[in-house]
């Protein structure tokens, strides 16, 4: 009398019944939120939304207007510069300062927690504090002039030119701790046994390093690199906090053109087409590199 | 027993506002926190509690760019105050399409706001679709040039006449390791900056022929280059400025480590508070000294619509706390900017705001470019003359094509 249950596999959607239930909630945030909220934002994009959302359409305007203001050209080609840059070198530097803390030092405590310190700032305390340092009368510049050497100039935050490197540094600083501790972690999980039997073979430790532990580490540097490049998209408050775009209009970026348009330009249309741009632009990167990543492979 | 604790302090931190209901609490949210600012803001406060209500301060820093935004949000997202600071004009007139601004017809007409507010182009900023909206409480100019005695002492010239003499006067100032003039970072210093010099050095025709006429000839003409070249020499003297808010400037010609800024007639509550006397320790030159026009802008109270009756009736006293003579007085003799009523006495008032008063009573006013232009439109000539006074590079020509362009599609 076991057959009151059909023969053949039970019906799939009914598998989990209970952590499927568990999810609903997730999973109604996720298309109602999340895609609900991406796609009335496009439909509005195509609209002459001031203040409050109005369904007039005005086809491809918000775009054409958007692409031909100097601001937006401006806050791109700083978004590109601020993103390789500090893709590149807090992805060295994390992985160098790792390497470091991994050669069994003293102190490393203390070593990892002044390092991580920075991530435990907002972006705006991070913004403040080198708005100050970098300021030529109080900062660095006042500093060695004090010292003697009178014709020192530095001045990043004032000159137009240079003024994303000044915002890099300040994200650098706050950010390559995290990546750090990441790092420090997947060579943590690396085996012992493995740089025994490099250290056999006399294969020098760059070498090691270099073709043996990082190509191991490949989760762990996807993880990373996802957590900064999220960051990088979204660079706002940094911004806001050290130099509210200045010089003129010299470091902005296009979150800050989205949200100033949105609000303070009443022209919530506007707005909405930079966002829609700023959403295609990591459509294009992250979509053939998900497939690239899951797609190829059948996952068991 | 620790939670059934927490349960009882929740509950009293829920009871307490409920407790001292008698007297209505209105949340008045307002961008004025400079120290000028705030001792007027006082004053307002005070006499609204006078009136058997409370003033429940929102105050919000940084300026109207970063506060408007939040308080539109407020309104729009359900979560209302009880009355809140634009500037008249046209930063809240969808607010109001959207029918989500309190009425307040009834009350002007009870107090006869029609008669006493002057000049009556302020009442009609207010109005629209033949219904009031909101309670001017001051005009505020931006057409002033403010100079530091000292600064031009040191520098062994006279203390300017007029806009071009200032320019004259700048390589003095240079010379003598003194800043010539002051601009702060914000966008919207430089924006106001240059409509200024188009009003003072262009003169009321070619200011209404760009901003209200939006007439092309004349804005892509050489009457206009003439002012991107007087912007260009403003450029040169302001360089090397290095603060962004609009009273950090001001500080530097106060303590004359600046020579001079051209800013609206707000700054002079930061010349009071640092106990300076018109005249003797600061100079004003109303319309830079050329052409002798006020542009009428200023700031309103407006009332989102609530529901509760007995906030209602808190929003009516306050509106009419605003209007009353007396605060009319002490908040503008605080605040540096002129009464909204002719009929007030402000023997009080220093020479800077009598020659203020004297420009108003003869009726050289104009509408501001907050009433002729919406946000956008300043937004987006905010981008261009805050790129522009940064640059070195940018050509005066250049900037006017780009100009041309912004008031050709001004909606």
């Amino acid at each position: 009398m076991r057959s009151t249950v059909p023969a053949g596999r039970p019906n799939r959607l009914f598998r989990n019944l209970n952590s499927k239930i568990a999810l609903i909630p997730m999973i109604l945030t996720a298309l109602v939120v999340f895609l609900g909220g991406t796609v009335w934002t496009v439909v509005y994009s195509f609209t002459r939304s001031g203040l409050l959302p109005r369904l007039t359409f005005v086809g491809l305007d918000q775009y054409e207007r958007l692409w031909a203001a100097p601001r937006w050209i401006i806050s791109i080609q700083n978004l590109a510069i601020y993103g390789v840059l500090s893709l590149i070198f807090s992805l060295v530097i994390g992985f160098i300062l790792a390497a470091l803390m991994d050669q069994k030092i003293r102190f490393e405590n203390t070593f990892r927690t002044i390092f991580l310190y920075p991530f435990a700032l907002s972006f705006i305390v991070t913004g403040l504090v080198w708005q100050w340092i970098l300021n030529p009368e109080f900062g660095v510049q006042s500093v060695v002039r004090s010292i003697g050497f009178t014709n020192f100039t530095f001045d990043p935050l004032y000159n137009s030119q240079i003024v994303i490197y000044g915002v890099l540094i300040a994200g650098l600083w706050q950010g390559t701790g995290l990546v750090m501790c990441l790092m420090l972690a997947g060579l943590r999980g690396i085996d012992e046994d493995i740089w025994k039997a490099a250290r056999v073979d006399g294969i020098p430790m760059w070498r090691t390093y270099l073709f043996i532990v990082i190509p191991m580490m490949r989760p762990v540097f996807i993880t990373t690199l996802v957590l900064i490049a999220s960051g990088i998209v979204k660079v706002y408050d940094l911004v806001v906090a050290q130099t509210s775009g200045g010089p003129g209009i010299a470091s902005e970026v296009p979150a800050k053109y989205v949200y100033d348009y949105m609000f303070q330009a009443q022209n919530l249309g506007q707005g909405f087409a930079a966002s829609t741009m700023m959403l295609i632009t990591v459509a294009i990167i992250v979509i053939p590199w998900a497939y690239l990543e899951f797609g190829g492979k059948k996952r068991g | 027993m620790r939670l059934q604790y927490l349960a009882a302090v929740l509950a009293a931190s829920v009871m307490l506002p409920a407790a001292h209901a008698g007297a209505t609490d209105l949340e008045v949210t307002h961008w004025w926190t400079s120290g000028g600012e705030a001792a007027a803001v006082k004053e307002l406060a005070k006499a609204f509690d006078a009136s058997g209500n409370k003033w429940i301060d929102g105050a919000i820093a940084g300026s109207g760019g970063t506060a408007r935004p939040i308080m539109i949000s407020r309104i729009t997202g359900g979560d209302p105050m009880g009355a809140t600071q634009f500037n008249h004009g046209r930063q809240a007139q969808e607010l109001v399409q959207a029918g989500l601004m309190r009425d307040l017809t009834d009350v002007a007409k009870r107090e006869n706001w029609e008669k006493i507010i002057r000049p009556a182009g302020l009442l009609k900023s207010c109005t629209i679709d033949g219904k009031i909206y909101c309670a001017p409480v001051n005009i505020h100019s931006w057409q002033w040039l403010w100079l530091s005695n000292a600064a031009f002492k040191k520098a062994g010239v006279d203390v300017p006449k007029n806009w071009n003499e200032f320019v004259a006067a700048g390589p003095a100032l240079q010379k003598a390791g003194i800043q010539p003039l002051a601009l702060g970072g914000q966008p919207w210093q430089a924006n106001g900056l240059f409509d200024t010099l188009m009003i003072s050095l262009g003169g009321k025709d070619l200011y209404t022929k760009v901003y209200q006429d939006k007439d092309k000839a004349t804005i892509t003409g050489p009457e206009v280059a003439k002012i991107f070249k007087a912007a260009d020499d403003a450029r040169k003297l302001s360089k090397g400025t290095n603060v962004q808010d609009w009273n950090q400037a001001t500080n530097m010609v106060i303590t004359g480590k600046a020579g001079g800024q051209v800013m609206g007639d707000w700054a002079q509550g930061e010349f009071q508070l640092a106990g300076q006397k018109a005249g003797t320790d600061y100079s004003c030159l109303p319309g830079l000294g050329l052409n002798e026009y006020l542009t009428t802008g200023g700031d309103a109270f407006y009332f989102p619509l609530l529901k509760d009756p007995a906030k209602a009736k808190a929003q009516e006293a306050l509106a009419s706390v605003i209007v009353d003579p007396k605060t009319q007085v002490a908040f503008n003799l605080k605040k540096g900017s002129l009464p909204i009523r002719g009929d007030v006495d402000l023997g009080a008032a220093n020479d800077c705001m009598k020659k203020g008063l004297a420009i108003l009573d003869k009726g050289s006013v104009l509408t501001s470019t907050d009433q002729l232009l919406s946000a956008d439109t300043q937004k987006q000539k905010e981008d261009l003359f805050s790129e522009f006074f940064a640059s070195t590079s940018m050509t005066p020509e250049a900037a006017q094509a780009r100009f041309a362009k912004i008031v050709a599609a001004a909606d």
